[in-house]
C-alpha cells in the first residue's frame, strides 16, 4: 500500500514536466524548473524573455488548469461512487454536464456578441450545472429519501434528460451556434494567462478538503445506509455535504474546461484495482493520478494532430477505454 | 435496572402495523430471544431498538430514552448485527472490524490507539487474527458471519442486537456462534436480544423467549412456558411436537400427520 503513494507523486511530476516541456518551442528541463521556481520565489527566470512567456503565461497555466481539473474530476467520480455505492456513478450523475450544457448553449443563442460573451459562457456552464443538481436533489428527497440513493439517481437521469430536451430545443432554433456549443462540450483546456486557474483554484481547493475529510466515512458507508446509521453516521448529512463539494468542483472545472468524459470513473477504478478500494487511499491517490492523467491527455491533445487541437475529452476515452481494458484483465484473478 | 425496555414500541411501515404495543423488559446480562412466525415483526422490533425506524411508545436504554440520544451515543450503547449484512467485499476483516469504532470518532477524525486496540480485542476474541488481513469477499458464510460479529464487538456497546444469527449457516456453525455469543455475554457482562427462527436453539440458548404473532406479544417466559404445543400450533400454524430432552432443554419437532 505504501509503495502507491509515492508512485502516484512520481507520476504526477513527470507528467507535469511532460506538459511544460512538450511544445514547438524547445525550452530544456533544468531551465523550465530553475524558471518555475524562480517565479514562485519572485527570483530571476533564467529563461529569455519570449521563453518565459511561453513556460509562465502559455504552458504553465494550461498544465496546472489541466492537473486541477483532472484532480477534481477523479476525486468527484470517487465521491460520487462512494455516496450512491455504485461504481457507474460520474460526476455528472446527477444532471451537471446536462445543466451546464444547457447554460452554455442558452448563452451562445441568446448573449449578444460581445467581448463579455466569452467571460459569461462559463458563468451560466457553471450556473446550470449546480441548478441541475439541486434540482435533482430536490426531486430526489420529494420522492422519498426512505428510498434511498435509487430515487436520487433516477430524480439525476430525470433532470439531465429534461434539460438536454432544452438544449436541443435551444440548438434546433440556432442552429448557426451548433459549432460554438460543441466544441465546448468535448471539453477543451484552453487558458488565457493564469485567468483560469483563479477561477477554479477556490472551489477545488475547498472541494478537495471536503471530499478527503470525509474519507473514513465513505468507508463506513460501504456497509450500506442502514448498517451506517446503526453504527452512528448521519447517513443524509454526509452525502449531502459530500455531493455538494463534489457538484461544486464539478461545475467549476465543467465552467473552465467543457465536459471531459471517463476522468471521474477511469481513474478512481484504476487505483481501486491496484491499490484497494478504502476510501482513504482512494481519494487522495484519485487527486493525485486524475492530474497526472488529464495533463498527460492534453499533451496528446495539442500535438497529435498539431498545430490543430483535438477534442481532450475524446482523447481521455480513446486512450483511457483500452487501458482500463488491460487494468481489468491484468487484475482479474485477483478480483 | 433493566438493560432495555420497550413501552407500548409500535411500528407502522407502509400503513400497515407491523410492531404493535410491544412491552417487554430486557434485564442486564440477559438474552432474550424474540420468536413467532414469519411477518411477526421481529426484526422491525429489533430495528426500533436500534434506531433505524421510527416508532411510537418508548424506548429505554439503561432507563434513556432513545429518541432523546443522538444517534452516536445510541450506537455506543446498542450493537446490531444484521440477519444479511452488507459486505464490502474488497475491504480486508481489520478495516472492517474497525468500522465498529466509528460512534467513538468524531466527525472528520480519524482512529486512535485505544480504538486499534479496541478492534484488536475483537479480532482475537472471535479467533480472526489470522484473517485480519483478508478481503472479506475471500471468507466463508460462517467466517463473514465472524467478521460482523467482531465489527459489533468492536462497538463496545452493552447491549447486542443479533438478528437471525444462525441464518444460513450448517448445524456445527450455528451452534459455534451461539456459543460464541453466549461466550462474550459472559465475558463482556453483554445483554442480548436476538431474532430466532429455530426455537430449539432459541429455548437452548436464551434465558427467556417473547412470542410475538402479528406485531404483538402472545407469549412470554421460559422455553417451558413458551415451547409448548398449544402456543406453537396457535401461532406458526404447524404440527408439532415438543419432547423434552433431558440435559438439551425442549426439541421442537415438525410433525408430519398421515391426512
Amino acid at each position: 500500500m505504501r509503495v502507491w503513494f509515492p508512485a502516484s507523486l512520481l507520476f504526477l511530476a513527470a507528467a507535469l514536466l511532460t506538459g511544460v516541456l512538450v511544445g514547438p518551442v524547445h525550452l530544456g528541463v533544468v531551465n523550465v524548473i530553475h524558471a518555475s521556481f524562480a517565479h514562485v520565489f519572485g527570483l530571476r527566470s533564467p529563461l529569455t524573455g519570449a521563453d518565459d512567456a511561453i513556460l509562465w503565461q502559455l504552458r504553465l497555466p494550461r498544465v496546472i488548469l489541466g492537473a486541477i481539473v483532472g484532480g477534481t474530476l477523479a476525486a468527484a467520480g470517487a465521491a460520487y461512487q462512494g455516496v450512491f455505492r455504485n461504481p457507474l456513478a460520474d460526476p455528472y450523475l446527477l444532471g451537471a454536464a446536462a445543466g451546464a450544457g444547457l447554460g452554455a448553449t442558452i448563452v451562445a443563442a441568446y448573449a449578444p456578441a460581445s467581448s463579455l460573451r466569452g467571460d459569461l459562457l462559463p458563468i451560466a456552464a457553471f450556473v446550470g450545472a449546480a441548478v441541475a443538481v439541486i434540482a435533482a436533489y430536490a426531486l430526489g428527497r420529494s420522492a422519498g429519501a426512505a428510498a434511498g440513493p435509487t430515487a436520487l439517481i433516477l430524480a439525476g437521469v430525470t433532470i439531465a434528460s429534461f434539460f438536454t430536451a432544452l438544449q436541443t430545443f435551444v440548438q434546433q432554433q440556432n442552429v448557426d451556434t451548433v459549432q460554438e456549443v460543441y466544441s465546448w462540450l468535448l471539453g477543451r483546456l484552453s487558458t488565457s494567462g493564469w485567468h483560469e486557474v483563479g477561477i477554479i483554484v477556490p472551489y477545488a481547493t475547498a472541494a478537495w478538503l471536503i471530499i478527503l475529510g470525509h474519507r473514513r466515512l465513505l468507508d463506513v458507508l460501504s456497509v450500506g445506509e442502514e448498517e451506517a446509521a446503526a453504527l452512528g453516521v448521519n447517513v443524509a448529512r454526509v452525502r449531502l455535504l459530500v455531493v455538494a463539494a463534489a457538484t461544486i468542483a464539478t461545475a467549476a472545472a465543467v465552467a473552465v474546461s467543457g465536459l471531459i468524459a471517463f476522468v471521474g470513473i477511469i481513474v478512481p477504478h484504476t487505483i481501486r484495482l491496484l491499490a484497494g478500494g478504502s476510501y482513504r487511499h482512494l481519494l487522495p491517490l484519485s487527486v493525485i493520478v486524475g492530474a497526472g492523467f488529464l495533463v498527460l491527455a492534453d499533451v496528446i491533445a495539442r500535438t497529435m494532430m498539431s498545430p490543430a487541437e483535438l477534442p481532450i475529452g475524446v482523447v481521455t476515452a480513446f486512450f483511457g477505454a483500452p487501458f482500463f481494458a488491460v487494468v481489468l484483465r491484468t487484475t482479474r484473478a485477483r478480483v | 435496572m433493566s438493560a432495555l425496555a420497550l413501552d407500548g414500541l409500535s411500528v407502522t411501515l407502509g400503513g400497515a402495523r407491523v410492531v404493535d404495543r410491544l412491552s417487554a423488559a430486557v434485564e442486564d446480562g440477559e438474552w432474550v430471544a424474540l420468536i413467532g412466525p414469519n411477518g411477526a415483526g421481529k426484526t422491525t422490533a429489533l430495528r426500533a431498538v436500534a434506531g433505524l425506524v421510527s416508532h411510537e411508545g418508548c424506548v429505554r436504554v439503561f432507563e434513556e430514552d432513545t429518541r432523546r440520544l443522538a444517534r452516536k451515543h445510541l450506537a455506543r450503547s446498542v450493537a446490531l448485527v444484521p440477519q444479511v449484512p452488507v459486505i464490502p467485499g474488497d475491504m480486508t476483516v481489520r478495516a472492517y472490524v474497525l468500522l465498529g469504532r466509528t460512534p467513538y470518532l468524531s466527525y472528520l477524525g480519524s482512529e486512535r490507539h485505544s480504538d486499534h486496540v479496541a478492534a484488536d480485542a475483537a479480532l482475537e476474541q472471535l479467533d480472526l487474527v489470522p484473517f485480519a488481513g483478508r478481503r472479506l469477499d475471500t471468507l466463508s458464510g460462517g467466517e463473514r458471519q465472524r467478521a460482523t460479529l467482531a465489527r459489533a464487538l468492536a462497538q463496545d456497546a452493552p447491549i447486542l442486537l443479533l438478528d437471525e444469527p444462525t441464518a444460513a449457516l450448517d448445524v456445527g456453525r450455528q451452534q459455534q456462534v451461539l456459543e460464541i455469543v453466549d461466550a462474550l455475554r459472559a465475558s463482556r457482562g453483554l445483554t442480548v436480544l436476538s431474532t430466532m427462527h429455530d426455537l430449539t436453539l432459541a429455548g437452548q440458548y436464551a434465558d427467556r423467549l417473547l412470542l410475538l404473532d402479528r406485531g404483538q406479544l402472545v407469549a412470554a417466559g421460559s422455553a417451558e412456558e413458551v415451547l409448548t404445543r398449544a402456543l406453537i400450533t396457535e401461532h406458526y400454524g404447524a404440527e408439532v411436537d415438543v419432547v423434552d430432552a433431558p440435559g438439551s432443554g425442549f426439541v421442537v419437532v415438525p410433525v408430519r400427520r398421515p391426512s
